[in-house]
């Protein structure tokens, strides 16, 4: 069932408030989501107050500076700074966003800084994406073929096939989408939501790819295609400026194509 | 807690290999249902006022009374289509799924059995 309040072990309270440095003038408060599995606490939220002329322009540069200088329990995930890993995504001010991209300034009030929504929580800002790594691995995001390739050289793809897969190559799985679409929170055991038919697509879009049946016939179900219902959260909130909505959309007319 | 592997998991009992047509007809009949339901409008309009002579005599003209139930027939099952998603997506537990679609679908079966009854009735002159 749709799950509408949260748990009684998972209801958020007041956490820390760890106070700006003396003589600081520029200050901006952060309210991370802490949990820990550790000890039987219910998660909470502190706050920390940081100078913001003795911090980095984003969002993931005031995490690394709280866990730097103020509190080195806080824990997430973090790689490439630069929006190409996919690793920092969670929600801040209410979106799902990478860390390393989001501004700070355009942040009013408070930064609110909470892990993906409706995952299961590791520890404080990281989710457990075993479930949504083993969907993308059911869709084999793979090239499939039964003609062996070329013994001289690579398969060969037109330009305009090629182009075909701009605006789905560029996904970097940080799964801001699928965590965003509340038909992928009630039914994500079954629905695999925008990242995962993005990825589906990708493959189904490759003019080299021979398998395009199979691929169909494996996402033609009521839970793992059709619980979209063109919401397009994800499309709102895709941090790279993808559309995987209407990736979504183009299956569904592949669908209907192969039906006559 | 589960011991099976999330893939395991994922892939389930595999696709249904359904879902296609239950789109294509939600989308049909949602096209249907633009001109039907203005006319529908439009007739209840023209007929605000009239006592049942006057409704039955409408009624007893054959396009007024295929289109009657052109509108029902194409209403229910596009009612019963939509509220069959909704059960899909906020109902878990396959049993309590089962059932709340099959009552569901009776419902709608039963409800356009009698309204379409009721038109024929009435266009036969009652």
């Amino acid at each position: 069932m749709a799950e509408f309040t949260l748990p009684k072990n998972s209801k958020v309270g007041e956490g820390k408030r760890h106070p700006a440095p003396s003589g600081a003038t520029n200050v901006k408060t952060f309210r991370v989501y802490r949990w820990s599995p550790d000890d039987d606490k219910n998660p909470e939220v502190d706050s920390f107050e940081i100078d913001m002329d003795d911090c980095g322009p984003m969002v993931l540069d005031a995490l690394i500076k709280i866990k730097n200088e103020v509190d080195s329990t806080v824990t997430f995930r973090r790689s490439c700074r630069e929006g190409i890993c996919g690793s920092c995504a969670m929600n801040i001010d209410g979106t799902n966003t990478l860390a390393c991209l989001k501004p700070i300034e355009e942040v009013k009030g408070d930064v609110k800084v909470y892990p993906l929504p409706h995952m299961p929580v590791i520890k404080d800002l990281v989710p457990d994406v075993s479930q949504i790594y083993a969907q993308l691995a059911s869709i084999e995001p793979w090239l499939k073929t039964v003609t062996p390739p070329p013994p001289d050289g690579e398969r060969l793809q037109s330009p305009e096939d090629r182009a075909k897969l701009d605006g789905l190559w560029e996904c970097i799985l940080c799964f801001c989408c699928s965590t965003s679409c509340p038909s992928y929170w009630w039914n994500g055991d079954r629905y695999l939501g925008p990242a995962i038919l993005l990825q589906a697509y990708r493959w189904l879009a490759d003019s080299r790819d021979e398998a395009k049946g199979e691929r169909l016939d494996a996402l033609e179900d009521p839970f793992r295609l059709y619980r979209c219902h063109t919401i397009m959260n994800c499309t709102k909130t895709c941090p790279k400026g993808l559309n995987p909505a209407k990736a979504i959309a183009e299956v569904k007319k592949m669908m209907v194509e192969r039906q006559g | 807690m589960s011991m099976t592997n999330p893939l395991a998991r994922v892939r389930g009992l595999g696709s249904a290999k359904d879902g296609t047509h239950h789109w294509i007809v939600q989308r049909m009949t949602a096209v249907a249902l633009i001109p039907l339901t203005l006319w529908f409008v439009v007739s209840l309009i023209s007929l605000i006022g009239s006592d049942l002579v006057a409704v039955q005599s409408w009624l007893s003209s054959p396009f007024n009374a295929v289109m009657m139930i052109l509108t029902l027939v194409a209403g229910f099952h596009h009612a019963q289509l939509g509220l069959q998603v909704v059960i899909e997506d906020y109902i878990h537990g396959h049993g309590k799924k089962i059932v709340a679609l099959w009552v569901m679908k009776g419902a709608a079966i039963f409800f356009g059995a009698a309204s379409v009854f009721s038109v024929i009735k009435l266009s036969f002159g009652g």
